[in-house]
């Protein structure tokens, strides 16, 4: 019976095709938008994930301050600013962890940021000059493409060395290889000893590919600074992550103040940047959703005037032998199907604008996003088609009868 | 004894006022009868109708339909019965537009809980009774009234009931058309089947074998009559049966 009447209310749907898709284009659109825009939120956050998966999961951070709040989220920006500017972190703290723990840690680095000019014959260009420890490419997996990234023994020289990013490298040199050549930093000549491929952006920060990278102490004593950033170290073992991070806390305890650095590891940078974009998501997606409440309406809108223009069906129904609950359960299945195709096209629709989108931004439409717009919308359907359904199935059949 | 009212009333309440459109009516229908029932409008015709097919509750009295006293049965029941024992034949047809004859004929059946294939053997059948078995993907839109109303016909018959009710089967109808349908209506009675029909016009009650007339919501007359045989006189006149399909 049960078969019956979803039959019943599927032959229903497909007598007036203009006005069953007119009923569903608010529920299209409500679960289209919902879908795209969670798409949107879940490609960001698949992005992010997927980049921080390339700079390494072992990686831990000593930063100065306390940039995070103790939940996720962001915590003092400004003081952890004021330590930056204060020089908090001393390279003989790395050097010091480095000895002292060997046996957790492979490798540390400093870096150290600085903006200058760098010029080759008549081409100049303004550029981070990033001053790192020889040991930087181990941690940060960069790899010289040409030549190759500078020594232990380069730093300790504080020779005037350089590796260059790949666009810097463009903007300077163009087609030329840097290799091997002289470049002006600040009217002081540096050799260009290696050359990095595309290694594009960190998410939202300035792309590495115009970074030139210098060995720290040349940093140190052509720039005059003691100014480090922070201290990248790279763990033996993903494993050993959390025990390296106690170590590190514990050594830099000697040196500073418990709130003048943190440390901290992917996961919590990452754990961060997926709250945010987690508020983000379910933010797009609620605003979105309010389309599907309003198609929602629509449905009931259509369906009480269905009810009323198919008063005579109904009473017709009933005289032959419908019960009120089989016209109820007609009426429902209606809404809910309307509903639903309304959110399969919606779903397919979403889909291709993802699809569309990828090119400019990632977009990703997960399983539980489709199967969750289908349930809103079958419940959407289903809230919506009650007052129409209990209003047909309330109708007497010989006053539906006489209905002109 | 097929259809038995004892003792009906039927009051209904408009604003202060209460109207009482049945008073006290006792009418016995026996199986194979072909009943007609006239009156002026606002006599009670309509409402006697409506209570002898189950459609509404009486307001006092008893309903026995096969010898089931069928008077206090609720809503669900009324409508199993509906399904089970009585087919309608309206004024208006009542055909749900888009869909095609066949399917329109399905319908008691598809609440009857009957298979699919099963659905489309019987309806067929009454399909073809009926003389429209080359016009079963037409929808309403698409017959003419005379075509609507024997789909209608087909479809009252196709649950096979026990009583049919037709109110006013001829009265949105061309003569034409009236004729075919009164035609059908008297075989119907031919083959056994129990009819009861409201009607205003004399000469389609006088195709019946008794008529009860009502005023002011008692019955005033209850005689039975030799059905007039309107297929030897008019049939003969027209064209063959074939050529009316299109009546």
């Amino acid at each position: 019976m049960l078969k019956n009447t979803f039959l019943i209310a599927i032959k229903a749907i497909f007598i007036n095709k203009v006005r069953t898709f007119l009923t569903m284009l608010g529920v299209i659109i409500g679960v289209g938008s919902v879908v795209l825009l969670t798409s949107i939120g879940t490609g960001l956050q698949l992005y992010v994930a997927d980049q921080f998966e390339q700079l390494g999961s072992n990686t831990l951070y000593v930063v100065p301050g306390k940039p995070f709040g103790d939940g996720g989220g962001f915590g003092n920006q400004e003081q952890a600013m004021l330590e930056t500017t204060k020089a908090t972190l001393k390279i003989r703290y790395l050097d010091q962890i480095l000895r002292n723990h060997r046996d957790l840690i492979a490798e540390g680095a400093a870096t150290s940021p600085f903006s200058a000019t760098v010029k080759y014959k008549n081409q100049s260009k303004k550029a981070i000059i990033f001053g790192v420890s020889a040991s930087y490419p181990e941690i940060q997996t960069k790899e010289a493409a040409t030549g190759e990234w500078f020594t232990k023994i380069d730093e300790n020289k504080q020779a005037a060395v350089v590796v260059l990013g790949e666009k810097i490298s463009e903007e300077v040199f163009g087609d030329v290889n840097p290799v091997g050549k002289f470049i002006k930093i600040d009217s002081k000549s540096y050799k260009v000893v290696g050359l990095l491929d595309t290694i594009g952006g960190g998410f939202g920060g300035p792309s590495f590919d115009n970074y030139v990278y210098m060995p720290y102490e040349t940093l140190v004593k052509r720039f005059n600074t003691e100014y480090i950033d922070n201290f990248v170290f790279k763990v033996r073992d993903e494993l050993l992550v959390d025990q390296a991070k106690k170590e590190i806390e514990k050594e830099m305890e000697k040196y500073l103040e418990e709130d003048e650095f943190t440390v901290f590891d992917q996961t919590q940078l990452l754990d961060t940047i997926n709250s945010i974009l987690g508020v983000l998501t379910a933010g797009l997606g609620g605003i979105a959703a309010i389309s599907l409440v309003v198609g929602g309406i629509g449905i009931m809108n259509i369906m009480l005037v269905s009810v009323t223009e198919r008063t005579r069906e109904i009473g017709l129904r009933k005289a032959i032998g419908a019960t009120p609950n089989l016209i109820m359960i007609q009426f429902l299945i209606e809404a809910a199907l309307l509903s639903v195709f309304g959110g399969m096209i919606g779903v397919v629709i979403a889909y291709l604008g993802s699809l569309a989108l990828q090119s400019f931004f990632p977009a990703q439409v997960t399983l539980g996003a489709v199967l969750l717009a289908f349930s809103v919308s079958a419940v959407v359907g289903i809230v919506f088609g009650v007052a129409p359904a209990r209003k047909a199935a309330n109708l007497s059949p010989i006053e539906a009868l006489r209905y002109e | 004894m097929l259809l038995s009212l004892q003792n009906v009333s039927k009051q209904y309440q408009l604003g202060n006022m209460v109207i009482n459109a049945l008073k006290h009516v006792s009418v016995n229908v026996d199986a194979g009868e072909f009943v007609a029932v006239m009156g002026p409008s606002g006599s009670g015709k309509s409402t006697f109708l409506q209570i002898a097919s189950i459609l509404a509750q009486p307001s006092g009295g008893v309903i026995k339909l096969k010898d089931r006293d069928v008077t206090a049965y609720d809503e669900v029941e009324r409508a199993k019965l509906r399904n089970q024992e009585i087919g309608f034949i309206f004024q208006q047809f009542n055909l749900l537009a888009r869909t095609s004859a066949l399917e329109n004929v399905k319908l008691p059946l598809v609440y009857a809980g009957v298979s699919e294939s099963e659905q489309n053997l019987r309806a067929r059948a009454m399909l073809e009774q009926v003389g429209l078995a080359d016009r079963l993907a037409n929808t309403p839109s698409q017959l003419s009234g005379g075509q609507q109303q024997r789909v209608a016909i087909a479809r009252a018959l196709v649950n096979n009931p026990s009583i049919i009710f037709a109110d006013e089967p001829t009265g949105n109808l061309d003569s034409k058309s009236g004729e075919v349908i009164k035609q059908i209506l008297i075989d119907l009675s031919h083959q056994g089947k129990t009819i009861i029909m409201v009607t205003h016009e004399l000469d389609v009650a006088e195709i019946a074998q008794r008529t009860i007339t009502f005023h002011d919501g008692e019955i005033t007359k209850d005689q039975k009559q030799t059905p007039k045989r309107i297929s030897q006189t008019t049939a003969k006149t027209k064209k063959p049966r074939k050529a009316k399909i299109n009546a």
